[in-house]
């Protein structure tokens, strides 16, 4: 049983997918059951995994690994490090959420919908786990096509053209990182003589190939990752898309795609080609487009008059702290960046979630047709204020933690990087703040307004575990930095060896125990 | 010259499929003329043929121990050479003729051109190709490929009562002609260089010349130009749309797939094995042909509203990389062209046998509309187009992938960075007119009178059929793969 149960995690959404196409399609609260006990079931398949998995191992845990396609030397190998581990249990809760909080607000082909939902499920849960590059390429390839359906289909007005943009945008991102995979796997059968895909074997080949090799390479990776991030200036497909989507097709979005282009940089981009990352260009280039997409997000994000636009943009902003904390390429700076990956995913979520609530009443995304929201929608306006405050970086919630912590990372390498980041969050604040004043506080200017009601059980319910998610990273993140912990002392080592010995100078091993990063002002942090 | 007169068993053993397939196409003329067309039952014919495609089938796996064991078997003084190369190609043209009859079956019965002479020419179509996979000499080659090239001139033409299918008919013919005048002229040209007709005697002669001089360079460009007229290359790919537009669908697919395979197993073996020596010459010029070819598919399918056109440029545009397979020049981009066309048989009849059976009020509808909303009235068929479009494109894991994959491997080896870009980038475009279809089928609006499919049990098979192979040798190419590669190490050797 335990060996097999990454395969058994990936799976489950898949044989739901089977059991829900074999419905009729009439009874659609039957496969509203279906659909939310395969969701359900995918979340409990996972506690044998956070059982065996063990934090303080910086390998791969929970591997399976069997031929597939020998003459390509493909196989079917899985297994998880700190990195995957979260990201797969962010994938099955936010998974779980935006098929529960689907509930009534699909009522036209209901079916399909819920298959494509879970089938996006299992692709993305798959490219968590895999450790074949040829196999990761299939998933990521595989899980755009439910996206572009769950777009297309269940979408706003512009549905259409926001679905084809993200599947283009992704693909033409894909293809030259197919060209990369293929290069790479070229020069792994010229240095070993044997053809393989295993990453293990992959991560051989950067000892023999030069800095330019490397170089190009790892933008080749870089850009499939940047489109999917999404970093400036491939993030145009975002706002269309995120806007577009259905509220748990943008919950998804946000919740978990966006974080396949981090996961995509820390297991591969970056771990494959060490030169072609560690190389100066690189570094400035990435750190540029990094605080030019905090700073261009958070503005943009300002100028919004549509709600649901306003929390796409948010996420080029939040997402360029991610990009910035890697690219600093110290513990702190990819800790952070992926930590705060996790914190993005559980706090747009649920902005997103917060839109779609008042959107499914009012069908309006228009800032301006509300106002004073708070009045009618007590239990809202918390739950609204609390995602606000997440996504802003208030002390006390996950946002803080993760930007704190990058901002420590950049800081190292250089203030400028810390000071414009620093002024991204005030910009944050800003927007965030605005549009509370706008849609929840003062009186009641638009008639409409009035009947609105305030969140059901079942909307509290799909809230609630994110909620306190934030909480719980806000006050006591110390077992995400644990799990976070050896893979990123592995990435660092590789990345730039020696970094650990030549800090070891530095009182108490400070930059390594990143669980004892946490500010001195926050409660319950031992 | 005693030798090429007498006949002997081995001569016949080479030849086999073609003489079955011949027997097989007469047998139907006869039977259609004086049994089937008094029953009334003329369907029957493509029962005939469907044996036919049978015993081939039989006499192919007949074929590969003996392959694998001797490496070849040659016949007629050595103008034949059954290899790996040939058995496989021979696969594919059996499975796309198999596929066509049966497409074909239900399709020529509701147009009311339902005639036993259909069937036979689908089978001379294959007997010419067959020989154009195994022939080593010039005269045998050029044969061959004009017995392919009338059969489906006539094919192209059959809906007599259609403007569109008669003057398709007239442009392929006379288009058609010209290429192969041009052919026949470099072949010319290539008996003058080395005396012989051999092909393994040219590629020697053309390796012992001194240097690269005009007249290789004419036989060069006069045979490369008609075979780019085959596969439909930029710039001399202008009748693929019209053709394919106006022949019966069933027929569409069967030279669309089956023509262009044939094609390429001639021109793999004459730049192999005769031109292998001057690489340096064609590589260059395949290469630019392969990127306009790319794109000028790629470009004209994003406009297209009709099907079959739309399918047409696509052709183009998959010609253009199995081009750069070519142009790789190596083992693996040979490979990859084998995977491709392999794949290709299956992903491209999988969606001509659905707009053959996609029907208005008795009338073909052919247009990208007529899809709208067809996944409320068939979901199971248009679960099997997405699958066929996805695989189209190159999305993994379905078969149309490997094909890519192959050929990118091979670019990337031989250090054509470009053009694997290029070729790369070139997917994306092609999945947004990839997506057109499925965005058609899945996210149209039905019109008022919306149209049906219009199956039996044949065509059923044939989709369904097509659907699981494309899965399958996208999830486990294992086997196609080994296949593929033995057959382009025969023709390397």
């Amino acid at each position: 049983m335990s060996e097999h149960i990454l395969s058994i995690i990936w799976l489950t959404p898949l044989v739901g997918m089977i059991a829900v196409m074999c419905l009729p399609k009439e009874s659609k609260d039957l496969i509203r059951y279906v659909a939310n006990g395969f969701a359900v079931l995918g979340l409990l398949v996972t506690i044998p995994m956070i059982r065996a998995f063990d934090s303080s191992n910086g390998d791969f845990q929970l591997v399976e690994r069997h031929d597939w396609i020998p003459a390509l030397g493909a196989q079917y190998y899985l297994g998880v490090d700190g990195f995957g581990y979260l990201m797969i249990l962010l994938t099955v809760v936010v998974g779980w959420l935006s098929i529960l909080c689907s509930w009534s607000s699909i009522q036209e082909r209901v079916k399909e919908y819920y298959a494509f939902f879970l089938f996006l499920q299992a692709g993305m849960l798959g490219v968590f786990m895999v450790l074949d590059v040829f196999l990761f390429y299939v998933f990521w390839e595989i899980m755009l096509v439910p996206m572009y359906f769950i777009i297309g289909i269940w979408g706003g007005g512009r549905r259409l053209y926001a679905a084809i943009k993200f599947f283009l945008y992704t693909l033409a991102g894909s293809v030259l990182m197919l060209l990369g995979i293929l290069k790479l796997y070229f020069d792994h059968f010229e240095q070993f003589g044997h053809y393989s895909f295993a990453l293990e074997d992959l991560l051989r080949v950067a000892a023999y190939t030069g800095p330019d090799t490397q170089f190009w390479l790892f933008w080749a990776f870089f850009i499939a990752f940047a489109v999917k991030v999404p970093m400036f200036p491939f993030h145009t497909w975002l706002p269309d898309a995120h806007t577009e989507a259905p509220t748990a097709g943008s919950v998804i979005l946000a919740g978990i795609l966006l974080k396949m282009g981090l996961y995509g940089l820390v297991r591969f981009a970056m771990p494959l080609f060490p030169k072609g990352a560690t190389d100066e260009l690189t570094v400035q280039l990435v750190a540029l487009l990094s605080i030019v997409g905090i700073i261009y997000g958070a503005l943009v994000s300002l100028m919004q008059s549509d709600w649901k636009r306003l929390v796409a943009y948010s996420s080029v902003s939040h997402l360029g702290f991610c990009t910035l904390g890697l690219i600093a390429l110290n513990p702190n700076g990819i800790a952070g960046g992926m930590l705060q990956g996790v914190n993005h995913g559980l706090s747009t979520p649920l902005l997103f979630l917060a839109v779609g609530i008042v959107y499914d009443q009012r069908h309006t995304r228009e800032i301006a047709d509300y106002g004073g929201l708070a009045n009618r929608m007590p239990v809202y306006t918390v739950l609204f204020a609390i995602s606000l405050f997440a996504s802003m970086g208030m002390p006390g919630l996950n946002g803080f933690i993760g930007e704190f912590t990058i901002l420590r990372g950049a800081y190292e390498v250089s203030i400028w990087w810390a000071g414009f980041a620093v002024l991204g969050i005030v910009l944050g604040a800003a927007y965030l703040l605005w549009l509370f004043q706008r849609v929840m506080l003062g009186p009641i200017t638009n008639p409409k307004n009035e009947n609105v009601k305030d969140m059901n059980l079942r909307e509290i319910i799909v809230m609630a575990p994110l909620v306190a998610g934030c909480f719980w990273i806000g006050l006591y993140p110390k077992p995400c930095f644990e799990i976070l912990e050896a893979p990123t002392n592995k990435l660092v080592e590789r990345l730039d060896p020696g970094y650990f010995s030549r800090n070891a100078a530095e009182p108490a091993d400070e930059s390594v125990q990143l669980s004892r990063l946490l500010p001195a002002e926050t409660p319950a942090s031992e | 010259m005693m030798d090429a007169i007498s006949f002997t068993l081995s001569d016949f053993h080479v030849l086999k499929p073609a003489i079955v397939l011949c027997l097989f196409g007469c047998g139907i003329l006869l039977t259609d003329a004086f049994l089937v067309r008094r029953i009334g039952q003329r369907w029957l014919n493509a029962v005939t043929a469907l044996v036919g495609e049978a015993v081939v089938a039989a006499v192919l796996l007949q074929y590969l121990p003996d392959v694998r064991s001797a490496g070849s078997l040659t016949g007629l003084g050595g103008s034949i050479v059954v290899d790996g190369f040939g058995v496989f190609f021979n696969i594919i043209f059996m499975l796309a003729a198999a596929l066509a009859v049966i497409l074909s079956a239900r399709y020529m019965e509701a147009e009311g051109e339902q005639r036993g002479e259909y069937y036979a020419l689908i089978l001379f179509a294959q007997a010419g190709m067959s020989i154009m996979a195994t022939g080593h000499d010039l005269v045998v080659l050029f044969v061959a490929l004009e017995t392919m090239a009338l059969s489906f001139y006539v094919m192209v033409g059959f809906l007599r009562d259609s403007k569109r299918s008669n003057e398709a008919a007239m442009k392929y013919l006379i288009l058609g002609a010209f290429s192969s005048g041009l052919l026949a002229y470099g072949f010319s040209v290539l008996y003058g260089i080395s005396g012989s007709t051999s092909l393994a005697a040219i590629g020697e002669a053309i390796a012992d010349r001194p240097a690269l001089d005009w007249i290789m360079i004419l036989a060069l460009i006069t045979t490369s130009v008609g075979l780019f007229f085959k596969i439909a290359a930029a710039p001399f790919h202008m009748w693929a749309p019209d053709v394919y537009e106006g022949a019966p669908t069933p027929t569409t697919a069967y030279v669309s797939v089956a023509s262009k395979a044939a094609s390429f197993a001639l021109m793999i073996r004459l730049f192999v094995t005769a031109y292998g020596s001057v690489a340096e010459a064609w590589v260059p010029l395949l290469a630019i042909v392969a990127v306009a070819t790319m794109t000028i598919g790629n470009l004209a399918a994003v406009t297209q509203s009709n099907l079959k056109r739309l399918l047409a440029y696509s052709s183009v545009a998959h010609a253009g990389y199995m081009l750069l397979g070519l142009v790789a020049f190596s083992a693996t981009g040979l490979r990859g062209i084998a995977i491709y066309l392999l794949a290709y048989v299956f992903m491209n009849f999988g969606a001509f046998a659905l707009i053959a059976a996609l029907r208005r009020d008795g009338e073909a509808a052919e247009e990208l509309d007529d899809l709208n909303g067809l996944f409320g009235r068939a979901p199971g068929y248009t679960i099997l187009m997405a699958i066929f479009m996805l695989s189209l494109t190159g999305i993994p894991p379905l078969a149309g992938f490997y094909g890519k994959y192959y050929i990118f491997l091979a670019l990337l080896g031989e250090g054509y960075y470009i053009l694997a870009v290029f070729a790369a980038l070139y997917v994306a475009v092609s999945a947004y007119y990839y997506f057109r279809v499925i965005r058609a089928c899945w996210l149209g609006e039905a019109a008022e009178r919306p149209a049906s499919l219009d199956m039996n049990l044949g065509t059923r098979t044939a989709l369904v059929a097509s659907g699981v192979l494309t899965v399958l040798i996208g999830i486990l190419p294992q086997r196609f793969i080994d296949l593929a590669g033995e057959s382009v190490l025969a023709a390397l050797r």
